[in-house]
């Protein structure tokens, strides 16, 4: 009697399925999940982890956390991140010290593997969520992190 | 209000009036078909856009909505799209048969429209075999596929065509037998009288169990028969490119594109005439305005339209061997049996009359 069951099961199993279907087709209105892109630009949020480009942030002071250490550099499977790095005196202690000159990022090169982050001892640098990244000249990809006269936050070395 | 709906007869009557009688008939029902033409190729563009709101609001999402005031001009633009576009073909196709099977397709499903009694004399075509009328031209459509698939000179396109042949043969025996069923209680096949039929409850109603059994195999092989998922072994996206209008585009595509939710308005409109009583209002409540037998023709049928795609956005597409399994394992013994039942309750006047 496989037969009239077979048709039993088959029947009961559809019919939860359109259930199912019938259900989220009523409640569509509430749940759209399409995002309707160029008209909410104001209002969208992008998600915590998502991978924009990298940035370095600085605090009121023109502070940043970077050290210089280059594990980012060295991190990098493609080369993205370049560090122009420098020697100079310690006001506080009077002690040589490395600090960075300028900490080049290539956004065109970058695949967000997220390596350079992760390496970071300082959580100098960080994602962010933008991705509007599109521009007309591809020079404008390549990105300076640090800010100009921008310095290390004291006692994020010790 | 009183609204002349017969239109055949008023076109011919008013072109009698300055031209010789033979003219005139040609003339009248050369113009009720281009005023079917027209009115079905706009409401064929509406039904592709109704599916995919319905389809999108299935998915949570919001649908077509940028052109015209909630999209409602979409499949306009798209129409004018596929107009614009170049017309290409492969070197060694058929280039007759490649260029005949669109119009196959397309005319057969919009000369089965003729017959559908709208709503009171609005009916193009009140021929007295009307549902074998029906189901004899609905399988014509299959040779524009079958040529289609041949001509093409495309092995994805012939698979599918063949998958085509297959499954339309096959389920034209379940569309054939569950409407024979139905017959069973008119003792007519011209659609006026099951309509008249119906006055006393839908067939639905009238032939308790059997007619639903019958109802819920015609639903089955009448989505089998438009081609749409779950049994879109014909298109099949993920296999074969777009089966057998793999090598079509423009305007050819478009026939076959238009043809597919025509074909799904016969499918509809079919139960509609035949199980829920075509324009008759339920209970009689609006008897006395017959021109709302047009709304309640087109709303019946715009459910069993929305109750096809529910089927498509639910269930999984089933393979060639399970197609044909369902077609001649259950629904034909299971049609079988249910005629006898049908002939039984019939004999023994076991129908529900109001």
């Amino acid at each position: 009697m496989s037969y009239i069951s077979d048709i039993y099961t088959g029947i009961k199993t559809l019919l939860t399925g359109m259930s199912v279907t019938g259900k989220y087709f009523l409640t569509s209105r509430k749940g759209a999940i399409t995002q309707q892109y160029p008209d909410n630009r104001s209002t969208l949020k992008m998600f915590e982890r998502f991978r924009g480009e990298v940035v370095m942030p600085h605090d009121e002071n023109n502070e940043h956390q970077c050290t210089g250490c280059q594990k980012c550099e060295l991190a990098c499977p493609n080369g993205s991140i370049e560090i122009i790095w420098d020697r100079g005196i310690d006001e506080a202690t009077g002690k040589k010290k490395k600090f960075i000159d300028k900490h080049i990022y290539h956004l065109g090169l970058c695949t967000m593997c997220g390596l350079c982050i992760e390496a970071c001892p300082t959580d100098a640098i960080v994602w962010a969520q933008n991705f509007e990244n599109s521009t007309y000249d591809r020079t404008q990809l390549t990105k300076v992190l640090n800010r100009p006269g921008s310095k290390v936050k004291a006692g994020v070395e010790d | 209000m009183n609204i002349s709906l017969n239109i055949t007869e008023t076109i011919q009557e008013w072109l009698i009036g300055f031209m010789p009688e033979g003219v005139a008939s040609i003339l009248g029902m050369s113009i009720v078909a281009l005023i079917y033409l027209a009115i079905f190729a706009v409401a064929g563009l509406y039904l592709v856009l109704l599916e995919r709101k319905v389809a999108a609001w299935f998915q949570l999402r919001i649908g077509p909505n940028r052109v015209g005031y909630w999209g409602l001009f979409q499949t306009m633009a798209d129409a004018l799209k596929l107009v614009s576009k170049e017309l290409t073909g492969t070197v060694k196709a058929d280039k007759f048969l490649y260029n005949l099977a669109p119009y196959f397709v397309i005319i057969s499903s919009l000369m089965a429209l003729a017959v559908f009694p709208f709503t009171k004399e609005f009916q193009a075509f009140d021929i007295n075999i009307g549902i074998f009328f029906l189901i004899a031209i609905s399988s014509v459509g299959v040779i524009g596929i079958l040529l289609a698939g041949w001509s093409s000179n495309n092995k994805f396109a012939l698979i599918g065509a063949m998958r085509s042949g297959v499954q339309t043969i096959s389920y034209e025996l379940s569309i054939g037998l569950s409407l024979l069923t139905m017959v069973l209680l008119t003792g007519s096949l011209q659609l006026s009288e099951i309509v008249e039929t119906q006055k006393e409850g839908w067939l639905i109603l009238q032939g308790h169990v059997p007619a639903v059994i019958a109802f819920m195999i015609y639903m089955i092989a009448g989505t089998a028969e438009t081609n749409r998922a779950p049994f879109d072994m014909v298109e099949a996206e993920s296999e074969l490119g777009a089966g057998f209008h793999t090598e079509y585009s423009g305007m050819k595509f478009a026939y076959f594109f238009l043809a597919e939710f025509i074909n799904m308005f016969i499918i509809a409109a079919i139960a509609t005439t035949v199980f829920f009583g075509a324009w008759l209002s339920p209970f009689g409540i609006t008897e006395s305005i017959p021109w709302l037998g047009v709304f309640w023709f087109l709303g019946k049928t715009l459910m069993l339209v929305f109750l096809m795609m529910w089927f498509r956005w639910t269930f999984p597409r089933l393979r060639v061997d399970q197609l044909l399994t369902l077609e001649w394992k259950y629904l034909l013994p299971i049609n079988l049996v249910n005629i006898v039942i049908m002939a039984i309750i019939v004999w023994l006047n076991l129908t529900i009359k109001f």
